[in-house]
C-alpha cells in the first residue's frame, strides 16, 4: 500500500466513485494535492473577500448612501482585510509553496505528509469558522488590526471579537505548523548538491517567510492570548480603568504586523524571481544579492513597527529612529527591483501572461514603496496615516503586488500543476483590465486621502470634495470583478480542455520543468544530482532529464491518513467551544487527542 | 550661499509644482476640499506641506527614472525575430554597489528633513499659548478652556496668529485629532495626556474628524475649528462666560427648562448652575452653536427637534437614547435649548 510506481498526477481523472474521490481528497498526504486544496480554498476565501471589498465600494459611492448599515459596514471592513491577509494571500503562497517547494529542491513530497494535511484542515477550518461569525450575532467589527480598547468586552459586548480573537489563533496553528513543515523541508530534503546558493530564489523567500512565520505568530498568539483572558476570564491586560496602557496591544500587534506584510509579500518577489528569468531567457540578475535583500529585508522587518504608530506620541526620538529603520528598508527593497529589471535588460524579453503579471508586480510595487517612503516620514504620516491615502498604499502593494505577484505564480505553474495551458488570450485581457481596473479604483485614493478622507468611514459629508474621486473607485471596483471573472472563466475552461504541454511549456531553469506535468505521484523517479542554480539550463540538462525521469525500482511514499483531518476538526470545536459552549469545547477536546494520539501511532509502513 | 539658497528655491519650486500640478488640474481649492491636508493654515501645517513638497520631488524623480528603466528594458528588449540569443550574465559588482549607494544618498537627503522637522514639530509650545484640553468620546469632541473655564463642544474656538496648545484625553476609547488645515493627526489614549501645538494663520471655519476608529459612529465624529479675529474670540470668551439665560416660566422656553430638569437631561449634560451631567457635552451656551451631535447636523430648531426625537436614528450607537418625549415636549426643549446663547 505504500509503494507506487504508477505516475499520479492530480489532475487525472481515476475512474473511480466520487465518494472514494473526496474521500481520496480528505486523506490525502500529497503535497501537490494539498497545494491544489490550498490554491482552490483560498481562491475562494479571495472571492469572498472581493466581495466585500465590492459592497464597501457601493457603500461609498455617494456621499450620505444607506446601502449598508454603519454596523455591517464595520464588519465589512474588517472582514475584508481579515480575509485577504489570513485567508487569501498568506494560504495562496502556502499552495506554492506546497506544490512547487518540493519539486523545486529535488524531493518527493515535504518532511512532514501528514503536518502538511493537519496544516492546510486547520486553516480551513478556522476560515470557515471566522466566516460563520456572520450568521451568528455579527461578524467582528473592530478592524483587522483590533486596537484594544475597543476590542473590550465594555465597548464590544458582542461575540465578533471572540471570533475574530479565536479565529486567528487556529490560523495561527496552520500557519506555525505549515512554516516549521517547510523550514525542515528546505534545509533537510534539497537534493544533493544544492547547497543553500543554489536553491531557486523562490525556495529562498519561502525559507525566510517560514522563519518570520515562526518568529511573528507567537507574538499575535500572546497578544491575543491576553485578549482572551480579559474578555473571558476578566483579566487586565488592555483594561485602562485598572491601570493597563492599551498601547501594549498596538506594540504586540505590530510588532506581528510588520513581520506579517514580508510574510504576505516575499513569497510574491520569490515567484516574480522565477518568471522573469525564464521568460527573459537569462538568469536573474545578481542572485546572491537579491537573495541577501531578501533575507535582510527579513531581519529588518523587525525593527521598524513603530512607523505604524506615529500618531501615538511615542516623542520624536522613537519617532526618528522607526523613521530611519523604515528608509533603511527601502533600499534592499530597491535593490531587488534594479535587479529585476537588469535581468530583463539585454534578454528576450516573452510577454506571455505570467511574464506581464510580474513586470506589472515590479510597476505597482514601485508605486507602492514610493507611498510608503512618504509615509516612512513621521511629519508626513501624520497627516496621512488613518486616511485613504494609505489605503491607497497598501492596496498598490498587496493588490498590485502581491497578488499580482500571485497571478504571475498561476499562470506560470498552472501548466506544471494540470498538464494545461490556461489560455493566453483571454490571460492577457485578464491582465489589462486588472491593472486598468487597480488603477482606477486605488490611484484616487491617494488624492482622497491628502484631501482629508479619513479610512474606515462608513460614510461622508457632501461638500468635502470626496465625491467624484469616491465614484471613480468604485467604478473601477465593478472592473476588477470583471478581471477576476475573466480569470474565472480562463481557469474552468483550461482545467477541462486547455492545450495539453509537455513538462516543460516555457523553458524554466529550475527542477520542477524537469518532470513530467502533472507530476507523478513521487515526483522523480531518481533524485536528481545538481551543479547550478539553473540545472535546467546547463549543457547536461538531457541527461538530468532523462536520469530523474528513470524508475529504479519501488518508491516508497508516504499513506494517506484521515486523522490529521480528524485532529483539526479536533482543534476547531475546541477552540469555537470558547463561544459556543462545553458542549463543543469537550467533544472537540476528545477528537483533538484521538486524532493526535492515532496519528502519532499511526503505522507509516 | 546665494547660489545654493537660489538654488534650494528652484529646488522647493519644482516640487511644490509637483504636489500642486495634478491638484491644480482639479482645480483645486480649500473651498472645494475644506478637510484638505494641502491646504495649510497653520504653521504646523506648514511645516509639513514643506517636507511633503521635499519627499514628493525625490518620489517622483525615482518614479519616473525607475518606471522609464522598467518600460525601456520591456520594450526595447521584447522578443522579436532576429533578436540575438541573450547573454548569460550573472550580475555586476560594481552596479550593486552603485544602486545600493544611490538610494542611500537619496534617502539622506530625505531623513534630515524629516528627522528636523519631527523636532520642530514636537517642540514645547511657546509662551503665552492658548490652553485648551480636548476631550474625546463615542462619537464627539468636548473642548475645555481651562484658563478661560469654559467648556464646550464639536466646535473649537481659537484667536488668529495665538499658538494654541492642545492637551488630549479620551473618555472612552482611542480617538485622533484631526484639523488637517492645522497639522497632523495625534492620537487620543486611555491613560495617556498627548499634546500638540499651531498657529492658526487665516480667519475661517475648518472642518475636522476623528481618524481613528472607534466604533460603530466613528464616520460621524467631526468637529469645527473656528479661527477668529481677536475680537471676535473675547467676544465668545465673554458670551460663554455668562451664566446661562434665564426663560420667562410662562413662554415655551420656560416649560422647556421643566422639560429639561425632569425628563432625565440632566443626568448626563451641564448647564452651569442647572445641572452637573458631564456624559453628554456641555449645554449651557448651546444656542450659540452652529452645529450639533458631533457636528454632524446644522444647529437648527428642526435638527435639533430630530435628534432629541430619536438620537439613535440621527447617529447610530448614539449613547443618548431616545427618550421618549412628546411632540410639545420636544418643542418646548428645543425652544429652550435654543435660547441658551
Amino acid at each position: 500500500m505504500a509503494t507506487t510506481t504508477a505516475p499520479v498526477g492530480v489532475a487525472t481523472g481515476t475512474r473511480t466513485s466520487f465518494a472514494a474521490g473526496v474521500w481520496s481528497w480528505i486523506t490525502t498526504v500529497d503535497h501537490k494535492r494539498i497545494g491544489v486544496l490550498y490554491g482552490v480554498t483560498a481562491f475562494l476565501f479571495f472571492l469572498i473577500g472581493g466581495l466585500e471589498a465590492l459592497l464597501i465600494r457601493i457603500q461609498l459611492a455617494r456621499p450620505e448612501n444607506t446601502f449598508v448599515s454603519p454596523d455591517f459596514y464595520n464588519q465589512l471592513f474588517t472582514m475584508h482585510g481579515t480575509t485577504m491577509i489570513f485567508l487569501a494571500v498568506m494560504p495562496l503562497s502556502a499552495s506554492f509553496f506546497n506544490f512547487i517547494i518540493p519539486l523545486q529542491i529535488g524531493a518527493r513530497d515535504v518532511a512532514f505528509p501528514r503536518l502538511n494535511a493537519f496544516s492546510y484542515w486547520v486553516f480551513l477550518l478556522g476560515g470557515i469558522f471566522l466566516n460563520l461569525s456572520f450568521f451568528l450575532g455579527g461578524a467582528p467589527d473592530t478592524g483587522w488590526f483590533g486596537y484594544s480598547n475597543l476590542t473590550s468586552k465594555q465597548f464590544s459586548p458582542g461575540h465578533g471579537v471572540d471570533f475574530w480573537a479565536i479565529g486567528l489563533q487556529v490560523l495561527g496553528i496552520s500557519s506555525l505548523a505549515a512554516a516549521f513543515n517547510f523550514i525542515v523541508t528546505i534545509i533537510n530534503l534539497r537534493a544533493p548538491g544544492m547547497k543553500l546558493m543554489r536553491m531557486p530564489v523562490f525556495a529562498w523567500m519561502t525559507l525566510v517567510t517560514a522563519f518570520l512565520i515562526i518568529l511573528a505568530f507567537p507574538v499575535i498568539t500572546v497578544a491575543l492570548v491576553f485578549l482572551l483572558f480579559d474578555r473571558f476570564v476578566g483579566t487586565n491586560f488592555y483594561v485602562p480603568a485598572s491601570g493597563a496602557d492599551p498601547v501594549l496591544w498596538q506594540h504586540l500587534f505590530w510588532l506581528f504586523g510588520h513581520p506579517e506584510v514580508y510574510i504576505l509579500i516575499l513569497p510574491a518577489m520569490g515567484i516574480v524571481s522565477e518568471v522573469l528569468p525564464t521568460f527573459s531567457r537569462k538568469p536573474l540578475f545578481g542572485y546572491p544579492v537579491v537573495v541577501y535583500s531578501g533575507i535582510f529585508i527579513g531581519f529588518m522587518g523587525w525593527g521598524v513597527w513603530s512607523h505604524h504608530m506615529f500618531s501615538v506620541g511615542l516623542g520624536p526620538i522613537a519617532d526618528s529612529f522607526f523613521a530611519l529603520t523604515t528608509m533603511l528598508i527601502a533600499i534592499p527593497t530597491g535593490v531587488k527591483i534594479f535587479n529585476w529589471i537588469a535581468t530583463m535588460w539585454g534578454g528576450r524579453v516573452e510577454l506571455k501572461t505570467a511574464m506581464l503579471f510580474a513586470v506589472g508586480f515590479i510597476a505597482m510595487f514601485i508605486m507602492g514603496g514610493l507611498s510608503g517612503v512618504m509615509h516612512a516620514s513621521p511629519p508626513a504620516d501624520l497627516q496621512q496615516t488613518d486616511t485613504y491615502f494609505v489605503v491607497a498604499h497598501i492596496h498598490y502593494v498587496l493588490f498590485g503586488g502581491a497578488i499580482m505577484g500571485i497571478f504571475a505564480g498561476i499562470y506560470y505553474w498552472f501548466p506544471k500543476i494540470t498538464g494545461r495551458l490556461l489560455d493566453e488570450r483571454l490571460g492577457q485581457i485578464h491582465f489589462w483590465l486588472n491593472i486598468i481596473a487597480l488603477n482606477v479604483t486605488f490611484f484616487p485614493m491617494h488624492f482622497v486621502g491628502l484631501l482629508g478622507m479619513p479610512r474606515r468611514v462608513y460614510t461622508y459629508a457632501p461638500g468635502l470634495g470626496f465625491d467624484t474621486m469616491n465614484m471613480i473607485s468604485t467604478v473601477g471596483v465593478f472592473a476588477i470583478v470583471i478581471a477576476t471573472l475573466v480569470f474565472i472563466v480562463n481557469f474552468l475552461r483550461s482545467v477541462r480542455s486547455g492545450e495539453t504541454t509537455g513538462s516543460d511549456p516555457w523553458g524554466g531553469a529550475t527542477l520542477e520543468w524537469a518532470i513530467p506535468s502533472p507530476p507523478p505521484a513521487y515526483n522523480f523517479a531518481s533524485i536528481p544530482t545538481v551543479h547550478s542554480v539553473h540545472p535546467l539550463w546547463e549543457a547536461d540538462a538531457s541527461d538530468l532529464i532523462k536520469d530523474v525521469n528513470r524508475v529504479r525500482g519501488p518508491i516508497h511514499m508516504p499513506p494517506s491518513s484521515y486523522w490529521p483531518a480528524v485532529a483539526a476538526l479536533g482543534i476547531a470545536l475546541l477552540m469555537s467551544g470558547m463561544i459556543f459552549g462545553w458542549w463543543f469545547g469537550i467533544p472537540g477536546l476528545l477528537i483533538m487527542l484521538v486524532g493526535l494520539y492515532s496519528w502519532a501511532f499511526e503505522p507509516c509502513h | 550661499m546665494a547660489a545654493s539658497a537660489r538654488g534650494t528655491r528652484f529646488l522647493r519650486s519644482i516640487s511644490a509644482l509637483l504636489v500642486l500640478l495634478p491638484l491644480l488640474s482639479l482645480g483645486c481649492t480649500l473651498r472645494q476640499f475644506p478637510q484638505s491636508s494641502l491646504h495649510p493654515q497653520a504653521d504646523y501645517a506648514s511645516q509639513i506641506q514643506r517636507l511633503l513638497e521635499d519627499l514628493m520631488f525625490w518620489v517622483v524623480v525615482i518614479f519616473v527614472l525607475v518606471e522609464g528603466a522598467l518600460v525601456v528594458a520591456v520594450v526595447r528588449f521584447r522578443n522579436r525575430p532576429g533578436l540575438p540569443e541573450p547573454k548569460m550574465t550573472h550580475g555586476h559588482t560594481g552596479l550593486e554597489i552603485g544602486w545600493t549607494i544611490a538610494p542611500a544618498v537619496i534617502l539622506a537627503f530625505i531623513a534630515v528633513p524629516t528627522v528636523v522637522t519631527i523636532f520642530k514639530t514636537q517642540s514645547k509650545p511657546p509662551a503665552g499659548a492658548l490652553e485648551v484640553k480636548v476631550v474625546g468620546h463615542q462619537w464627539w469632541w468636548e473642548f475645555q478652556y481651562p484658563g478661560l473655564d469654559i467648556t464646550t463642544a464639536s466646535e473649537l474656538h481659537v484667536p488668529i496668529g495665538q499658538p494654541v496648545a492642545i492637551s488630549l484625553q479620551t473618555a472612552d476609547v482611542i480617538h485622533s485629532f484631526w484639523f488637517p488645515a492645522m497639522g497632523g493627526k495625534r492620537d487620543v489614549i486611555p491613560t495617556h495626556t498627548n499634546a500638540m501645538w499651531f498657529t492658526p494663520e487665516k480667519i475661517g471655519t475648518f472642518p475636522g474628524q476623528c481618524a481613528e476608529f472607534c466604533g460603530v459612529s466613528h464616520a460621524n465624529m467631526r468637529m469645527k475649528l473656528m479661527v477668529q479675529s481677536r475680537e471676535d474670540f473675547e467676544a465668545w470668551v465673554a458670551a460663554q462666560k455668562r451664566p446661562p439665560v434665564e426663560p420667562d416660566s410662562t413662554s415655551l422656553a420656560g416649560k422647556g427648562k421643566q422639560v429639561f430638569l425632569t425628563a432625565g437631561c440632566v443626568a448626563c449634560h451641564t448647564i452651569a448652575g442647572i445641572s452637573p451631567g458631564t456624559i453628554g457635552p456641555n449645554l449651557t451656551h448651546v444656542g450659540t452653536r452652529t452645529s450639533l451631535a458631533g457636528a454632524l447636523y446644522p444647529n437648527t430648531p428642526e435638527e435639533m427637534a430630530k435628534w432629541i426625537q430619536d438620537p439613535p436614528v440621527r447617529k447610530p450607537g448614539s449613547i443618548m437614547p431616545k427618550l421618549g418625549l412628546a411632540p410639545d415636549q420636544i418643542a418646548a426643549v428645543v425652544a429652550y435649548l435654543q435660547s441658551l446663547k
